[in-house]
């Protein structure tokens, strides 16, 4: 028999700690590795430095004054013209000139305050959902939210029922238009989705059928495909003469049903995920098919899907500025006709590296956001 | 044949007959013909694949059958969504792996068919559960999700759960099988405190000592047929069939 001294606690040899260890491991694991490293190293060498000489130091800040809130910050005594810009840096000044194109298209200017107040709507609600914690309260903020939301938006933005000067769609533009389609897409097409992945597991013949047709065919043809349907192959069948159907609402349909199919084979996924066991305790307990869809299977299925759900709905906004090829003036096609302005000729590459940054920092808040809420999710029901 | 003698005034609660089923080409019932008495605790064993939770899974339609009528209480199941609703309301069911609805708490696995099903108020539902909670000795884990409970726990949730419409009929899918030893007998107590309170009970399960302690009669299937029924005694020591004295033997010699 043996007794043994207690051991002290030392820290972990150097080179298996920190910096040091992280390099080892994910920068020169191997000579591939280091190879690779080395030479993504060179890249960066060759491209970083130029594009910060034209994003920063070659380009040109000349806003003159600006008004922020009340405060006037001036940057130079007059603002920069296109020529005195020069053409080894970015001209900002272009893009400050047209932010307004960039941001609402041709939306009248005495009426801004009305996007406006749906930029800032969506804003919050982003920001209130995750604050939502009471289960008691939970589903019914929720559920009024998704429908009063789009309700208040639509009043805002188009106007009309005698309440607020109509604003026709044509003049919608910029990243409204963007964000127009991209919402309405996301948030029509989702429960037309959810229908459809429940129709393709129905042991109705029929309707899994149509369902299985609709979904193929949709996802067998290009997205241009379709706006190019809804936009110039559908009036031809309408009554000629007749164009009361909007150009906006027939894209936007046209989406709506595209990203159907899509939102359908995701959540047919996680439909597929649930256990058999889910679905025989909610016969057992006798709920209709209807209650056992709504409360056992959709929940657990949609929660699993989130990540694809988001997935999804990235690429539709990243798609939606396919619409210009149909005329309509979404936030990539101000880059086109910004610089169609005599004024500012030749500023595209600021336009699209723009509207490049403006998107990313949508989209990638976007996946951010949906990381969260799938954790919050996760902790729920595991430990 | 056995016929217990407290038993033979009652009237029958589920009447099986010719009942036969196919997967496919696979005849996995063949001319079933039971009639279980209320109150009676019936226990099914046989070996794996014989049938007996295909059986006890036609009783409340999760199996459609094919050939043959089964009459639980006065109602006879065929394809009718009406129907099927009335027989799942009497007819509550156990699995063998819990089947806990992950995403609700243990109070809202509880309420979920009252609520729902039997349009009771959510304080009626709640008050009930609290109540079944602490017949099954988890009242303090109400507020948790499923997946904090251990296996024998989440059995005794899907218990009350079962419990909570209050049915008339309890139907055991092994529902010990796939628990740890140490957390068998917690369910077994539960279920012999049910059985001594007149319930309906059909289990499908190999604890023979559970079968043995409160079962009215004793079921062995193989190959999809009934070999023999008797009552726990006779079953036990004085087996008929060549068939159930060899699955004794093999499960027994433990």
């Amino acid at each position: 028999m043996s007794v043994y001294d207690q051991q002290a606690t030392r820290k972990p040899p150097i080179s298996q700690i920190g910096a040091i260890l992280w390099l080892r491991t994910n920068l020169f694991s191997s000579w591939i590795n280091t190879v690779l490293t080395a030479t993504s190293l060179y890249f960066l060498y060759l491209m970083i430095p130029p594009l910060l000489d034209w994003m920063f130091f070659n380009a040109s800040f000349s806003f003159g004054t600006i008004n922020f809130f009340g405060f006037d910050i001036k940057f130079s005594e007059a603002m920069a013209t296109n020529t005195n810009c020069g053409r080894e840096g970015a001209c900002w000044p272009y893009i400050y000139e047209k932010l307004y194109m960039y941001t609402y298209g041709f939306y009248p200017r005495t009426e801004t305050w009305r996007p406006n107040i749906v930029f800032g709507l969506t804003a919050s609600l982003f920001v209130i959902i995750p604050l939502i914690k009471n289960y008691k309260y939970k589903n019914r903020v929720i559920l009024s939210m998704i429908v009063f939301y789009p309700i208040v938006s639509y009043v805002l933005i188009s106007g009309g029922f005698g309440l607020l000067p109509i604003v026709e769609t044509h003049q919608w533009g910029g990243l409204l238009l963007t964000l127009v389609i991209a919402s309405v897409g996301i948030i029509v097409s989702f429960p037309i989705g959810v229908v459809l992945a429940l129709g393709r597991q129905s042991k109705l013949r029929v309707i899994k059928l149509f369902s299985t047709l609709f979904i193929e065919f949709v996802r067998a043809v290009p997205l241009i495909t379709i706006l190019f349907m809804a936009s110039f192959v559908l009036p031809l069948f309408l009554e000629p003469g007749n164009n009361s159907i909007d150009k906006l609402l027939r894209a936007l349909v046209g989406i709506a049903l595209f990203q159907a199919a899509y939102f359908a084979e995701v959540v047919r996924g996680g439909l597929q995920a649930i256990p058999r066991g889910q679905y025989e305790a909610a016969d057992a307990i006798g709920l209709s098919y209807f209650q056992k869809n709504a409360l056992i299977v959709l929940p657990q299925a949609l929660k699993i899907s989130i990540p694809n759900i988001v997935g999804s709905s990235i690429s539709l906004f990243k798609d939606t500025t396919l619409v210009l090829i149909i005329g309509l003036l979404d936030m990539l096609a101000m880059v086109g006709l910004t610089t169609a302005d005599p004024y500012w000729l030749g500023r595209e590459t600021e336009g699209y590296v723009f509207v490049t940054i403006v998107m990313w920092v949508m989209l990638y808040s976007m996946s951010r956001y949906s990381r969260k809420l799938e954790l919050r999710f996760n902790t729920e029901n595991t430990n | 044949m056995s016929t217990d003698k407290s038993k033979t005034n009652k009237k029958n609660i589920i009447e099986i007959s010719k009942l036969n089923k196919w997967y496919g080409d696979f005849h996995a019932l063949k001319n079933i013909d039971l009639e279980v008495k209320e109150g009676e605790i019936i226990v099914v064993c046989g070996p794996s694949g014989s049938g007996k939770s295909t059986l006890i899974r036609c009783v409340n339609f999760l199996e459609k059958f094919q050939e043959g009528t089964i009459v639980v209480s006065g109602t006879e199941l065929t394809d009718d969504a009406q129907k099927i609703r009335k027989i799942r309301s009497e007819v509550a069911m156990v699995f063998q792996h819990f089947n806990l609805f992950p995403h609700l708490t243990i109070v809202d696995n509880l309420t979920l068919a009252p609520i729902w099903v039997h349009n009771e108020t959510k304080q009626e539902a709640r008050e009930k559960a609290l109540k079944l909670l602490d017949r099954v000795g988890i009242k303090d884990q109400a507020e948790k999700y499923p997946n904090q409970l251990s296996g024998g726990q989440q059995q005794r949730v899907a218990i009350a759960r079962s419990l909570c419409t209050s049915p008339k009929i309890m139907l055991f899918d092994e529902p010990t099988s796939a628990l740890d030893p140490e957390m068998i007998s917690e369910v077994l107590d539960v279920m012999v405190e049910l059985a001594s309170e007149g319930i309906t009970m059909i289990c499908v399960t190999h604890e023979m000592g559970f079968a043995r302690k409160v079962a009215n009669r004793i079921i062995f299937m193989d190959e999809g047929q009934i070999v023999e029924e008797n009552d726990p005694d006779k079953f036990f020591n004085n087996a008929e069939s060549e068939r159930l004295k060899l699955f004794l033997s093999q499960i027994l010699t433990h």
